[in-house]
């Protein structure tokens, strides 16, 4: 057998950076044997725009506008990971009402988030008549997130110590209403992406990634969830006012019983997630408690405080791609001394490989897209010396990193 | 005397075929506007004008046309062309608006059945010949394609014929006495249910010989970034554009030729050019038909296929599904012509 395959001869394709079923700059090497996909190495870093070097030269206010504009899409978890990690610094308290309204607002993004995704991953296997029907539901879950904040996609809701806008009672209808739109529409979807044939055709059974690999290659998110891990920041660490609303773990197994860890389980997390979301809203809409939505209002009275802040925090969230990290450290200074972001994508990018190997070029589209990948949220580095672009191996990153490790420590 | 008769065939054979051309292009842009305008409108978008075809190939035709660097230039020049000047020739054996085909002594169904392979081995050359990676997969793909759906085709051709033939006519294969004994009143029940279930196949059959979803993997845009077409542009891409425009009014004058040659100038009894216009306004009408079902419909309806299910799809439940119709055909003959209807029930187990 094997060597029948060695005298067969292999292809490379190239997918990337610029591709049509690519979203976001990212390149793929792939090895083909007439259809199949023998080997893919994967290369970043094409989107590099230096956010973090930006955001140490600013106070903590600006960045919270620039991590706004690390992603399109997770608009509001970066800003808001970063106040966390910016909180915990400081030793802001958080009004209970705010970290009610932070939950809805999160919760929100992903509703958009994973409908958005779920119209490509449409897209890419080209029903594009449900990429249309996902999209006008997602309309709606704009039009709220306008409602509620004043903008559509960049929110600018984050405050430091809060929120900057309050969600008040004669709101509810409104909120309620686009619930209610979305219950009505998600058995429809349900529908649609579960049992349609073409669909399962499709999306079962390609780009498995088994627990084991999910688990060795640290992927984050519905990637991880799906291939039956439990790992969700919102449980493991519950931060805002997760700890008070009752929410669980979702895997796919809560509806088939089973894991098998390709497409189909993705698409069956997403969808869930969805429904636990609206959930999530809900409750907060039940239970949230009169008070402040910010400890502190005057933003120079914010930046004053921040400025004394000798220290440093970290900020965790579940974006709805999975683990957003930020980090970020304060010495006296009126910009932080250094903010590191670490995208959930970043997390996803090996486990493309495992998921990969061995389906056909057919599947490329949509395995790539299950991860719901994000490359202008991945890309932190890119090494240019003299114009010539190059690669660091493992040692060099070691000693870089001891190096970093020492130089903050100072 | 003679002579003046043969320049006088021949001059309406050049005219027609001018005309034919015409028509050609022109219905195959205007029919590929509707189906552009009506799936936008299945999938809540407003959709393009109707005429953005015809700007779509102005714009082509004026623009730059790229040659790669490791492309065969001449073989990569030459097959556009070749796709749609057979493509066009098809139309000149297909009976158009009511009219016989141009071209009604000169060839028949098998002669078709060739002459639609070409467009798309020209696309396959093609493919081959521009030297990129997207366009060797799409070629290959294009090529398994090919070899699926045909097989199904044929059975589909072959029984019409069959059946044609055993009720002793001459030229089995000819579109011309197909047309002249339309297919349905030559059967009974089960020959009804078994040309429907032909009908269906062939429906099926079309989407694949006009690359469109579900069985488009040979372009797949999100995959191969276009496959065949990938290296294609300006005046070449043109000529693809245009072929595959005809190729629609081709397959699907063939269904209506093969299975819908009605006319109703002679129901309502009219002559004479009003007659004329009426055929060809009911001819249009059919035609619309065939591409909304066989075209409009199912792209919008489903997803596109991985090329291993589009062989499967063919090879295994459409061959079946048409050896179905084939055998219901033929059971229809022999069933029929000896016990009648009576027994038949009594077979199936109705009384």
């Amino acid at each position: 057998m094997n060597s029948k395959s060695a005298n067969k001869i292999t292809y490379q394709i190239p997918v990337g950076p610029i591709h049509p079923a690519l979203k976001e700059p990212v390149q793929f090497e792939f090895e083909i044997e007439g259809e199949r996909i023998i080997d893919v190495d994967v290369s970043v870093g094409h989107v590099h725009r230096s956010v973090e070097w930006a955001g140490t030269r600013r106070n903590p206010i600006q960045i919270l506008y620039l991590a706004e504009r690390i992603c399109g899409i997770c608009s509001y978890c970066h800003p808001m990971a970063f106040s966390l990690a910016t909180e915990r610094a400081a030793e802001i308290d958080v009004p209970e009402r705010a970290q009610y309204i932070r939950v809805i607002h999160q919760e929100l993004e992903r509703i958009c988030s994973h409908v958005l995704w779920a119209g490509v991953a449409a897209h890419e296997i080209g029903f594009d008549s449900v990429l249309f029907l996902t999209w006008q539901i997602r309309e709606k879950a704009l039009d709220l997130t306008e409602y509620l904040t004043g903008n559509r996609v960049t929110k600018g809701i984050t405050m430091i110590g809060g929120v900057r806008r309050d969600i008040t009672k004669d709101m509810y209808p409104k909120i309620m209403e686009v619930m209610k739109y979305f219950k009505d529409n998600f058995e429809k979807i349900r529908k649609i992406f579960l049992d349609d044939k073409t669909f399962k055709l499709r999306t079962q059974g390609c780009g498995i990634l088994t627990k084991e690999d999910a688990l060795k290659l640290c992927a984050c998110g519905p990637t991880t969830r799906a291939s039956g891990v439990k790992k969700d920041v919102r449980v493991d660490q519950p931060y805002f006012a997760f700890g008070d609303l009752d929410f669980d773990y979702i895997t796919p197994d809560i509806l088939t019983g089973e894991v098998n860890g390709d497409v189909y389980d993705r698409i069956i997390v997403r969808l869930l997630e969805v429904k636990g979301s609206i959930d999530l809203i809900e409750q907060c809409l039940d239970k949230m408690p009169s008070g402040d939505i910010v400890s502190e209002e005057k933003i120079a009275k914010i930046l004053s405080i921040l400025k004394k802040v000798n220290g440093e925090g970290i900020g965790r969230m579940e974006a709805p791609r999975g683990e957003v990290f930020h980090y970020v450290k304060y010495n006296g200074n009126e910009s932080p001394h250094h903010w590191k972001v670490r995208a959930p994508t970043y997390n996803n990018i090996l486990p493309w490989i495992p998921m990969l190997k061995g389906n056909q070029i057919a599947d490329i589209p949509i395995v790539a897209a299950s991860t719901d990948p994000c490359m202008s949220c991945t890309n932190r580095v890119a090494i240019i010396d003299n114009g010539k672009k190059y690669q660091l191996d493992k040692q060099k990153l070691y000693e870089l990193s001891v190096e970093k490790t020492r130089r903050l420590m100072k | 005397m003679d002579l003046a008769v043969v320049t006088q065939a021949a001059l309406i054979t050049i005219i027609g075929a001018i005309g034919v051309t015409i028509f050609g292009i022109v219905f195959g842009l205007f029919y590929k506007g509707i189906d552009r305008k009506l799936s936008a409108h299945m999938q809540g978008r407003i959709g393009p004008p109707l005429k953005q075809p015809f700007l779509d190939v102005i714009k082509l035709f004026t623009k730059e046309n790229i040659v790669p660097e490791n492309a065969i230039s001449w073989i990569f020049n030459l097959v556009p062309l070749i796709g749609l000047v057979t493509t066009i020739s098809i139309l000149l054996y297909l009976p158009i608006a009511g009219f016989d085909p141009l071209l009604y002594n000169k060839g028949d169904l098998i002669l078709i059945l060739y002459l639609l392979i070409i467009p798309s081995l020209s696309m396959v050359i093609g493919g081959f010949s521009s030297g990129s990676p997207y366009t060797t997969i799409g070629a290959q793909r294009e090529m398994a394609t090919m070899i699926a759906y045909e097989f199904p085709l044929a059975i589909i051709i072959i029984s019409i014929a069959w059946k044609l033939s055993i009720d002793g006519v001459s030229n089995v294969f000819s579109l011309s006495s197909i047309i002249a004994a339309p297919i349905w009143s030559t059967v009974g029940p089960l020959g009804f249910i078994g040309f429907i279930i032909l009908l269906l196949s062939l429906i099926i059959v079309t989407p694949a010989e006009l690359s469109k979803i579900p069985f488009d993997s040979p372009e797949a845009e999100t995959e191969i970034a276009g496959g065949i077409l990938a290296e294609y542009s300006g005046r070449n891409l043109a000529m693809f554009y245009l072929t595959d425009g005809v190729k629609t009014i081709v397959m699907a004058s063939l269904i209506v030729a093969l299975f819908f040659p009605y006319n109703l100038s002679p129901l309502l009894g009219l002559e004479s050019y009003f007659a004329f216009s009426i055929d060809i306004i009911f001819y249009l009408i059919k035609v619309f038909l065939v591409i909304l079902f066989s075209v409009t419909l199912i792209r919008v309806a489903i997803a596109r296929l991985k090329i291993d299910q589009i062989v499967y799809t063919y090879w295994v439940p459409l061959t079946l599904l048409s050896l179905v119709g084939l055998i219901c055909i033929m059971w229809d003959q022999t069933i029929m012509t000896n016990f009648g209807l009576e027994p038949l029930f009594e077979m199936i187990g109705l009384i």
